[in-house]
């Protein structure tokens, strides 16, 4: 077995919320392979954001370490390991700097990493926008003046600006409407074959788990409850978490429906509490 | 046959502004008869919650914006009601269920407060003790355990999931002959979103209350509605019952959103083109769907 890219061991966060500790992720051990779509599935509260905080190095975990290629990362990163990670958030809209034009945002990354001299950060900007197959003139203009798709091109070509390996996608299609997530993904699904990315893809959405991942990570209440391959986990899923969040995807052909009746048998009788 | 419950019929909708005028509906033309569950179904910016807005006289208000068309609420023209008396029918006859419940109730009165203020506008000489029991009564129909907890709190305190169920009560609770809910849960986790919609749809049933149900989730209102009309860009593209639309979707633009959904079955995700002018193509309407006749 290769070696993992990212590895997070017994890692743990508590936060002290009025005098009480709450335990947001609890002592999960997850690796991530080079080269794979891994995805994190839990609802609000299950610590997805949490554990993509600390990939991140946003917060250090309580316990536990975060390492890449074997190297342990430290509380504090250093430039190149934030360089090393880079992240795109679900809405485009906060996370594009609305007073930057779309060049000035893409070639931030370029200036604070230093890579290349001052005009091929230029040039460089205008490939990274033909990466995401938006026009090379949107690098004059501001996010306002970009639609919800294009705002998350623009956010993708930054997490791509410094040749990062992984990429931390922390539901980066929720907001959009299905047309353009569909577009989106096929993006990332490009992207991540020509360039050879490793994404940690965090969603609610198990059916766009379905067509993207090559693994699944279940969260509930912090803890890991299930991980397994894409297949594994739409035929069999073992533990009822799963099984009741794949009962509660509304789906759109009857195919899926039996699919669903098939595995959630057991389900049956979710009731309100 | 009597009159449906909500009758549109070609409404357009334009803002005037400096900047000339953006037409927003092309004419669109909707109907609900008494118990039925009808969705609209579009993706953002396709006029669908200002349609809504419409509906409950809400936009009317809007200085810039032009209407025309008619909308009939049980067989009247909404057009021909002062404000004074649309403003009546808000909270009783019609109500409505908003996307994001936390942020709909008022987070500085407790429930039970707020309760009242639905109960007095059905009954406006209503007794404290009797709204608070009648309060809890609604509370408990909506599957809350316990409804004297829930309604000496403050929506803060409560969980995403138990307001969509607090909002829900409300929304019912004078019996309204239609129920507009935008989008309702889309904030909420699947599971939590599963219930609503299982609640709601038991709740309307029961009360054979007429909903038009605003979504952009094909599967929600696949297990939501009865009928359903797609609308782009300001125009209703496709209409039928929902089995027939679902299993047999014939124009381009609703074909275009069914195969945007990725399928739990697998299957990649497709190839989407851009959009194209044949989205822009005539409503295709299914057997047995045609908007009724409009009494003169």
């Amino acid at each position: 077995m290769t070696a993992p890219l990212l590895s997070l061991d017994s890692v743990s966060k508590v936060f002290k919320v009025g005098g009480r500790e709450i335990v947001a992720v609890d002592g999960v051990s997850l690796d991530v392979i080079a080269g794979e779509c891994m995805a994190i599935v839990g609802e609000s509260g299950s610590g997805k954001s949490t554990i993509a905080n600390m990939i991140l190095g946003v917060y250090p975990p309580s316990g536990g370490t975060v390492s890449l290629r074997g190297e342990t990362l430290p509380a504090r990163r250093t430039r190149a390991h934030r360089r090393a990670i880079q992240l795109v958030q679900q809405n485009p809209l906060s996370s594009l700097n609305p007073q930057r034009t779309v060049g000035a945002s893409l070639r931030l990354p370029l200036d604070v990493h230093d890579i290349g001299d001052n005009a091929k950060r230029w040039t460089r900007v205008g490939a990274l926008l033909e990466e995401v197959h938006l026009p090379a003139d949107f690098r004059s203009r501001s996010p306002a003046a970009l639609s919800g798709g294009q705002r998350q091109r623009v956010a993708i070509a930054r997490a791509l600006a410094c040749e990062s390996e992984l990429v931390v996608l922390d539901e980066p299609t929720s907001a959009l409407d299905v047309l353009v997530q569909a577009r989106i993904l096929k993006l990332l699904m490009e992207l991540q074959r020509r360039r050879g990315l490793t994404f940690v893809f965090i969603t609610h959405d198990l059916s766009v788990v379905r067509n993207i991942a090559d693994r699944v990570a279940v969260f509930e209440k912090g803890r890991l409850v299930e991980l397994g391959s894409v297949e594994a986990i739409f035929t069999d899923p073992s533990h009822p978490y799963t099984r009741s969040l794949i009962a509660a995807i509304p789906v759109v052909t009857s195919e899926e429906q039996a699919l669903k009746e098939s595995l959630t048998q057991k389900e049956e009788k979710i009731d309100h509490s | 046959m009597t009159s449906p419950t909500l009758l549109i019929r070609d409404l357009h909708l334009a803002f005037g502004g400096y900047s000339g005028r953006v037409e927003v509906l092309h004419g669109i033309s909707i109907h609900i008869r008494q118990g039925e569950r009808v969705a609209l179904v579009g993706e953002s910016g396709s006029g669908k919650s200002v349609t809504a807005r419409i509906v409950l006289g809400l936009l009317q208000m809007t200085r810039t914006a032009r209407i025309g068309g008619l909308i009939a609420f049980e067989g009247q023209d909404i057009a021909k009601l002062t404000p004074r008396q649309h403003h009546r029918l808000r909270g009783t006859k019609m109500s409505m269920i908003f996307q994001d419940p936390t942020s709909s109730l008022n987070p500085v009165y407790r429930i039970s407060e707020q309760f009242r203020e639905v109960l007095r506008r059905g009954v406006p000489d209503i007794e404290r003790t009797e709204a608070d029991a009648r309060a809890a009564d609604l509370l408990a129909d909506c599957s809350i355990g316990d409804p004297e907890r829930v309604l000496t709190s403050y929506p803060f305190q409560l969980s995403g999931g138990l307001n969509q169920r607090v909002m829900i009560a409300m929304a019912l609770a004078n019996e309204p002959s239609l129920l507009i809910a935008d989008e309702p849960g889309t904030a909420l986790d699947v599971t939590v979103q599963a219930q609503t919609l299982k609640l709601m749809r038991e709740l309307v049933a029961r009360h054979d209350t007429a909903v038009l149900f605003i979504s952009h989730n094909l599967g929600v209102v696949r297990e939501f509605a009865d009928r359903v009309y797609v609308i782009y860009k300001g125009r209703i593209v496709e209409h039928g019952r929902t089995a027939d639309l679902f299993d047999d979707p014939r124009h381009p633009y609703t074909r275009a959103l069914m195969d945007a959904i990725p399928r739990i079955t697998g299957g990649g995700i497709p190839e989407i083109a851009d959009a194209s002018d044949t989205y822009l193509a005539p409503i295709i309407v299914h057997e047995g769907c045609a908007e009724p006749e409009v009494a003169p």
